[in-house]
Parts: C-alpha cells; structure tokens; sequence
C-alpha cells in the first residue's frame, strides 16, 4: 500500500491536468491574459481541487495520522519573508512566460514531447543554483 | 469564451482526490518541485516520490487507454524562452519552498497564509510576464 498509494495519487494528478485542460500552456496562459483571450478554466480547476483537498486537510487534522497508521508531515508555514515574495514573483514570471509548471511539464514529458524535458532540466539547474547558494 | 467550464471543475475535483490521497495515505503534502528536488538530492530508488513522479509519467497513457482521445497539446514556445522558464520555476520555487501544486492547492485548502500570499504573487507576475510577451512584445 505504501507504494501504490503515491502511484496512485500521481496517476490522478496527471489524469485531473490533462482532463481539465491544465496540461495545456494555451489554456493556462488563458487564465493569465485578463487584457487578452481570457480563460477562466483555472479558477474552476482551482474551486474543484480545494473544494475535496480541504476535506483531506479536516480528516488528517482529526486522525492525526495515516491510513496505514504512520505520523502524518504537516509541513510548517513558511516564513513570509523576502524569500517567498522573491521566489513567488519569479516562479509567476516564469508559469506565464510558456504556461507550464512542474506537474504539467512531467505529463508533457510523460506523452514524449521534449519541451516538457527542456524545461524540467532547465527548473533542476535552477533548483540546484539556490541549492548552492543556500549552503 | 465561456465562463463556466465542467471539465475543469470535474479534473480539479480529480487532482484534489490525488492530493487528498497523498495526504491521508502517506501522509505527504502533494508539492511536486519539492517532490522533484528532494527526488533528486538525496532519497532512494524505492521512495514514495519516484512512484508518485511515475505515475504522473505514465498519466498520459493511462488517460488514452481508460478515459480515450488524449486532448492534442501543441507547445509553441521557443527553446531558450523554455529555458528561461524553466531557470525562473526552479528558482522561484526552490526560493518560495513550493509550486502551484503545494502552495495554491495544497497550501491554501490547509489555510497557510504564506501559501495564499505566494498565490497571489504566482498570478500577478504569471499576468504581468503574458502581458509583456503577447501584448508589448506580440509573441
């Protein structure tokens, strides 16, 4: 179960992306464009994903732990700082600039078009910049 | 344009389920640049992350084989433009401890303020970037 259960999950996310249209950078880009082809297809996407996450958010705060009974990770909040400000404007620049994010570029990749490679080394040489520096 | 889109609502209650999943059955957030930097530096081969990545891999044929008619994608962008990109996400998330996935998903359902502010900012400079490349530069 241990194992199936990320397989699983992964699998879903990926269906969700392709389904609701968010594999594609167009439609992404769409939602991006106010002054422009204006999409909305991420709000709904967005009203869609929240409204069953927080359902899963309630149960692991009343558990407290896993299906399998293991110390459920609730990560700490990150600070709001001039780290995350820094990091959110840049991580926009770049979503808006070809529409693509992590999950959508690995079904890119996963349906054997290169782009989705291109950018996921060029986002692992930028992970691995501030890796560095960080140290 | 329309305004309402049920295929976007049913695929977002979809990707909400694999986060709840993860979430209750492993008892990890659904992040994926944190999944794909930690996947990298320093877990093993029979990690949870390598399966979770996997099944993303494989989403596309699952999607032709179950659901049928994989909607066509065309990426039109240019290779340094995918580049460019690319540097900004792996920075801009490895910065901000998180991606669309983690912090305006995941993030938001648990109520993180940090989360909500980072969203924010995703939208405003993802607005500002189409704004320049489609209408001042007309890519």
């Amino acid at each position: 179960m241990r194992l199936i259960i990320p397989f699983i999950s992964g699998l879903l996310f990926g269906v969700g992306l392709l389904y609701s249209g968010m594999a594609d950078p167009q439609i992404v880009q769409g939602f991006l464009d106010p002054f422009g082809d204006f999409n909305p297809a991420l709000l709904w996407v967005m009203v869609g994903a929240l409204s069953v996450s927080v359902i899963g958010v309630i149960i692991a705060r009343i558990r407290r732990k896993t299906l399998l009974g293991e110390p459920l990770l609730f990560p700490v909040n990150s600070k709001i700082n001039k780290e995350l400000v820094l990091g959110g404007l840049l991580f926009g620049a770049g979503w808006g600039l070809v529409g693509i994010c992590p999950a959508p570029a690995l079904v890119l990749l996963g349906r054997g078009m290169w782009e989705g490679a291109i950018f996921i080394l060029a986002m692992i040489v930028g992970m691995k910049v501030v890796a560095y520096f960080k140290r | 344009m329309t305004w309402f889109s049920l295929p976007a609502l049913l695929g977002g209650i979809v990707i909400g389920f694999s986060g709840l999943l993860l979430l209750i059955g492993v008892g990890r957030i659904m992040g994926v640049s944190g999944i794909l930097n930690n996947l990298l530096s320093k877990k093993g081969m029979t990690d949870w992350r390598l399966l979770f990545v996997v099944g993303l891999l494989i989403s596309p044929w699952i999607y032709d084989v179950v659901i049928g008619s994989l909607p066509s994608v065309e990426v039109t962008q240019s290779v340094p433009l995918l580049i460019i990109a690319g540097l900004l996400v792996g920075i801009g998330s490895a910065l901000g401890s998180g991606c669309t996935s983690g912090h305006s998903i995941c993030g938001i359902s648990r109520l993180a303020p940090s989360s909500l502010i980072i969203t924010g900012l995703f939208m405003l400079s993802g607005g500002i970037a189409v704004f320049i490349l489609k209408h001042l530069i007309g890519g």
